[in-house]
């Protein structure tokens, strides 16, 4: 059941004020990085609620966070235009759509074949992208004015500015959090969490775990949606590796580096995975080496992840001083 | 006076070859407790998995009251007020009492997506689950993980969330299994009072309980049903004796 522990409040409060102040401080490259690293974390967070908390493996959570991506651009490049207060809820109303039609057809399937039947739409979203020229192929599409918030004619927050973009993304990850943490304590979320601990009894009390398992499909969907959104947004440009399985793998690797089933793991998972890469691949061409070396290291050592890692710390140190009570098997 | 609540027509389900449940025709009255007895592999709690909804039948029909329930997923079956337990604990061992018995009760909550409101927060749902916990006697368990519990108190939880739903209907698969003896004559207290208002439909092999709260016995032998009747009448039968419940001599 989730509950946010006092070690997880104090790892929050430390992340929201880093992410918060950096900007005042920081030079503009990180400034963009760790942009990158709150959409990711928001991306992670929603694959989190799939794996750690439904019990869903989804390897084909990267479909929603591009096809998300290919709406903004559809909207700048296409349509022209850069209203964000528009494009914003389009780009999850379509990873919402897409998420709704893959996962009513996913769900009926259970364990590895769960997995596989996501790859595999993803996949088909991968080639339908690069296969198609209006998309921009294997290249993608390159864009030069980026969405605004504005009403009318007026520009209230224009996101090519860095700064601006950064402060959004920085809400959005906040709310995102908050968004999960709340539905988590809600009568749907603690179904949910009954269907990945013990499916059949839920069925048996009179559950439809399809109905809970598709709802929580579609959320996560949107939210990686929002994701997508961001993601297009800072880099102005879209290509069918957003929706690889590269990309679904990478977002995975996340959640459980970070430590599945906790939400802010998801976004420790997110930033020690890219501010590494980050470091690394400039020192050295085989760098995915030692990224590789990361992960194993800490499934071996930290099974529960960063976040477990942290939790059972903290009940270490708690622990330290009243006499330890002895539980019975 | 005798109404039945649930009836059985040429009821089977086979494995490949092999006829779990073979033409079974029973019907149970409400309001009685009504007790399958059988040896190891009569098909007994596949009976229970039939009428359940956890497995679908391969012929035969199944009707509560007036309405058919043949096929029906076990997620309805239970929102008609069809409860069960299982012969294996199946709880959520890592969730507290509370949470188990709570998550029972919320399933009867109308309109199942409600995303914002703290789940604790639904009172009557609450009541529900203190209900359960109190009347299966883990009231004093309330904030335990489940998995820390004696295995006899995970098989009173797997009880109380039964009873969390609020069914008409029980159906009760070896309730005693692995019960010590004070566990046990609780849980059969419990049935006694249950049975006041409840239909009950249980699978035991403790004869004494069996003895002890049943109205009425069913005997299966090789999925297919040998006799039915009264406890008196069952105990006198010639066939059940020969084939189940065994001579003087050998203990029964």
């Amino acid at each position: 059941m989730y509950a946010i522990s006092r070690s997880s409040l104090i790892v929050l409060i430390l992340l929201g004020l880093g992410f918060g102040i950096y900007p005042l401080v920081g030079d503009s490259y990180y400034i963009r990085l760790l942009t990158k690293i709150m959409a990711l974390g928001i991306f992670a967070m929603s694959l989190d609620l799939l794996i750690g908390f439904t019990g869903l493996i989804s390897l084909g959570h990267a479909a929603f966070f591009g096809v998300s991506a290919y709406t903004v651009v559809w909207f700048v490049v296409k349509m022209e235009i850069l209203n964000a207060f528009l494009i914003f809820p389009a780009a999850l109303a379509v990873a919402g759509l897409c998420a709704l039609v893959i996962g009513w057809l996913s769900i009926r399937t259970a364990g590895i074949y769960f997995i596989m039947i996501t790859l595999a739409f993803a996949q088909m979203l991968h080639a339908f992208f690069k296969d198609q020229h209006y998309w921009g192929g294997t290249d993608g599409i390159n864009f030069n004015d980026k969405p605004m918030l504005m009403v009318g004619d007026t520009v209230l927050f224009d996101l090519s500015n860095k700064i601006n973009l950064y402060y959004l993304t920085f809400s959005l990850m906040v709310a995102a959090f908050i968004f999960l943490a709340v539905l988590l304590r809600s009568p749907f979320g603690r179904a949910i969490q009954g269907v990945k601990v013990n499916e059949g009894r839920m069925r048996a009390m009179g559950y439809n775990i399809n109905h809970l398992k598709l709802m929580s499909f579609v959320i996560a969907g949107c939210l990686a949606g929002a994701a997508g959104f961001i993601e297009a947004t800072r880099t102005s440009f879209v290509n069918p590796e957003y929706l690889s399985w590269h990309a679904s793998g990478n977002v995975m690797v996340m959640v459980i580096l970070g430590g599945m089933g906790s939400l802010y793991g998801s976004l420790l998972g997110a930033l020690a995975l890219t501010l590494l890469g980050d470091n690394i691949s400039s020192l050295w061409d085989h760098w995915l080496l030692i990224m590789g070396g990361f992960v194993i290291a800490v499934v071996m050592f930290m099974p529960d992840g960063i976040s477990g890692s942290i939790e059972s710390l903290s009940r270490r140190f708690r622990k330290a001083s009243p006499p330890r009570e002895e539980t019975g098997p | 006076m005798s109404e039945i609540i649930l009836k059985t027509q040429n009821l089977s389900r086979h494995f490949g070859a092999l006829m779990a449940v073979d033409d079974v025709t029973l019907s149970f009255e409400r309001g009685l407790v009504h007790a399958v007895l059988g040896p190891n592999g009569a098909g007994k709690t596949t009976l229970i998995n039939l009428l359940s909804g956890e497995i679908p039948p391969s012929s035969g029909s199944i009707h509560f009251k007036d309405q058919n329930i043949t096929g029906l997923p076990a997620n309805q079956i239970s929102q008609l007020g069809i409860g069960r337990s299982f012969q294996k604990t199946n709880i959520f061992p890592i969730f507290t009492c509370f949470e188990n018995c709570r998550l029972a009760a919320q399933s009867r909550m109308k309109g199942s997506f409600r995303f914002f409101r703290s789940a604790r927060s639904y009172k009557q749902i609450n009541a529900l689950a203190e209900k359960g916990l109190e009347m299966c006697g883990l009231a004093n368990r309330r904030d335990t993980i489940a998995q820390a519990m004696s295995y006899g108190e995970q098989r009173q939880l797997e009880i109380g969330m039964m009873l969390s739903t609020e069914p008409e209907l029980l159906l009760l698969d070896e309730p005693l299994a692995g019960m010590g003896a004070e566990e046990s004559l609780k849980v059969i207290e419990l049935l006694k009072r249950l049975a006041k208002d409840h239909t009950l439909i249980l699978i035991e092999h403790d004869m004494d309980a069996v003895f002890a709260v049943a109205d009425r016995l069913a005997v299966m032998v090789n999925g297919r049903l040998l006799e039915t009747g009264t406890v008196g009448e069952v105990r006198a039968s010639k066939a059940v004796q020969e084939a189940y419940l065994g001579s003087d001599e050998e203990g029964h």
